[in-house]
């Protein structure tokens, strides 16, 4: 019990006790947080994921600014309600490019993980617009407002060369074609091949279905890419993990 | 009680031989129930890492004695019953569309089955009722009303494929042209038009307007609407002479339709829904009253 009383020792000493503190959260640390960055079986690689198009990282912006993430997940747990009701259940790899994820912690409204494509861009700006109108029990706040915000993705590119710095492989072709793949991926009419080039699939559309670039036709672009970027016909996720 | 303790004499306890402004403390042990509840949890914790996955190794983690994975127990779950219904999933797959309505052991599993799927993913849309959203283009589904027919190979397609999505290859397409936009009618015959819809729909009209809208009406509109205007399934062109409207039948949102045109879409189910639920959805909407 000798060597139990010491304790005295550390606790009467300040710096002593931070030292030793910080030692015991270092030991915890490497055994908990380092071997995640060096494990094989914790980095999945999953085909198909990418990093968002502009219009899309906007509308993220958005729906991280309008609190979105208060009443709604992206989150699909392992379990089978979830899986039956949303779909395949999340995978690390699929925010693997969100900084920071939007998994959530409270679900007032459904799960948004695999909301894409689910219903039409239309009913979408409807029901931002006015939720009740087309879901009558729903308690979702109006959004209608995003369809008076015009934007022009000014900033759009430092918002990815920002994104780029935490690790999303935007390339300087990506950076310096910003503003224009933003304006082309609400425009039917634009030229899209180079937006292809860059990111592959991607949905081209007027989403709010009026003639000026608004935060409508972005957060509707983003909310119709969750979920869509892996194929789960092809992909078998690895049962061991 | 209290006084009784009170006359109790106190234990020897040992103090911890500080001293603050004269008051001592007593150095009494730790209540035993925690201690040992301390030392159960510890025992219990190097157990749980021992059953469960959890300690990280150089090339992968333990997998625990136990052998539990959330992948593979939700996998088996769902196959659970995946199992437990594949007899008459297959049997339902299997089936002649149009005979399954008249197969009780069918029709009784796809109601309740594709009920529950309809609140899940078509509600949204068509409302949890399954009468749609008035005036908003999301058509009501409870009546015989139909845009591109209501029998169970017709509502089977439309499900499975959608309608005007650019996802699917084979979605019903149909497009109206926007008379007024693209410039094909001027506004005057567009206002005329409109006064023979309210005509042929049995609503107030000006009928002077109305007898020119109707060479209007045969001039663009019939190709699709049909010379009887009663709509043509094979456009998913709705009949215009009844009182039943997908986005409202008054002058100014009859206007706004003819000027701007209207494209509903609806996503296709293919990849979402297996094959069995999209059959289980379709016999459910067939069932609601509508189903031909």
């Amino acid at each position: 019990m000798a060597f139990l009383d010491k304790h005295k020792k550390i606790e009467t000493h300040a710096t002593l006790l931070m030292v030793l503190s910080l030692l015991v959260v270092t030991i915890g640390g490497i055994v908990e947080i380092a071997p995640l960055f060096y494990l094989q079986n914790t980095i999945e690689k999953v085909e198909g994921v990418r990093p968002y198009t502009p219009l899309e990282l906007a509308g993220r912006d958005i729906y991280i600014r309008e609190g979105c993430y208060n009443c709604h997940s992206q989150m699909i747990r392992p379990m089978r309600d979830e899986v039956e009701r949303y779909g395949h259940y999340s995978l690390a790899a699929e925010s693997m490019y969100d900084h920071p994820f939007q998994w959530g912690s409270k679900r007032t409204g459904p799960d948004l993980a695999r909301v894409g494509g689910k219903y039409s861009d239309a009913w979408h700006v409807d029901h931002l617009i006015d939720p009740q109108a087309v879901v009558p029990e729903s308690v979702m706040p109006k959004y209608s407002f995003l369809m008076d915000a015009e934007i022009d993705g000014k900033y759009i590119g430092d918002i990815m060369a920002t994104h780029r710095m935490v690790g999303v492989p935007y390339t300087d072709d990506d950076l310096v074609n910003a503003k224009a793949d933003f304006a082309a991926q609400a425009d039917p009419n634009a030229d899209t091949s180079g937006l292809e080039a860059r990111y592959g699939k991607f949905t081209v559309a007027n989403f709010d279905g009026q003639p000026a670039l608004t935060e409508m036709d972005a957060l509707v672009a983003y909310l119709q890419v969750l979920g869509t970027m892996v194929d789960f016909s092809t992909f078998i996720p690895d049962p061991k993990r | 009680m209290c006084a009784k303790q009170v006359k109790q004499a106190p234990r020897e306890v040992p103090t911890t031989g500080h001293v603050w402004d004269g008051i001592q403390e007593y150095d009494n042990p730790m209540p035993r129930w925690w201690l040992w509840v301390l030392y159960l949890t510890i025992i219990w914790g190097i157990g749980y890492t021992i059953a469960y996955p959890a300690w990280p190794l150089i090339s992968g983690h333990t997998q625990g004695v136990i052998g539990s994975n959330q992948r593979a127990d939700v996998e088996a779950d769902i196959k659970r019953f995946d199992d437990a219904n594949a007899g008459i999933k297959a049997k339902l797959v299997a089936a002649d569309l149009a005979s399954i309505p008249a197969n009780d052991e069918l029709k009784t599993f796809a109601v309740s089955a594709g009920a529950s799927l309809f609140k899940n993913n078509c509600a949204q849309c068509h409302g949890s009722g399954a009468a749609g959203v008035q005036g908003k283009g999301y058509p009501n589904l409870l009546d015989n009303d139909w845009l591109w027919g209501g029998d169970m190979a017709a509502i089977h397609t439309t499900v499975t494929h959608g309608i005007r999505n650019t996802t699917d290859e084979d979605a019903r397409l149909s497009q109206m042209p926007a008379f007024g936009v693209d410039g094909i009618l001027e506004k005057p015959q567009i206002d005329q038009v409109v006064q023979y819809v309210l005509q042929i729909s049995g609503q107030d009209h000006d009928a002077g307007l109305a007898t020119a809208g109707g060479t209007v009406f045969a001039e663009n509109c019939v190709a699709c609407h049909g010379e009887d205007a009663k709509g043509m399934r094979d456009f998913g062109a709705p009949n215009l002479t009844d009182a039943i409207w997908l986005y409202g039948g008054d002058v100014a949102t009859l206007t706004d339709t003819v000027t701007k045109a209207r494209y509903g879409v609806m996503p296709a189910w293919t990849g979402k829904l297996s094959e069995d639920e999209i059959r289980a959805v379709a016999t459910y909407v067939h069932s609601l009253g509508g189903g031909e």
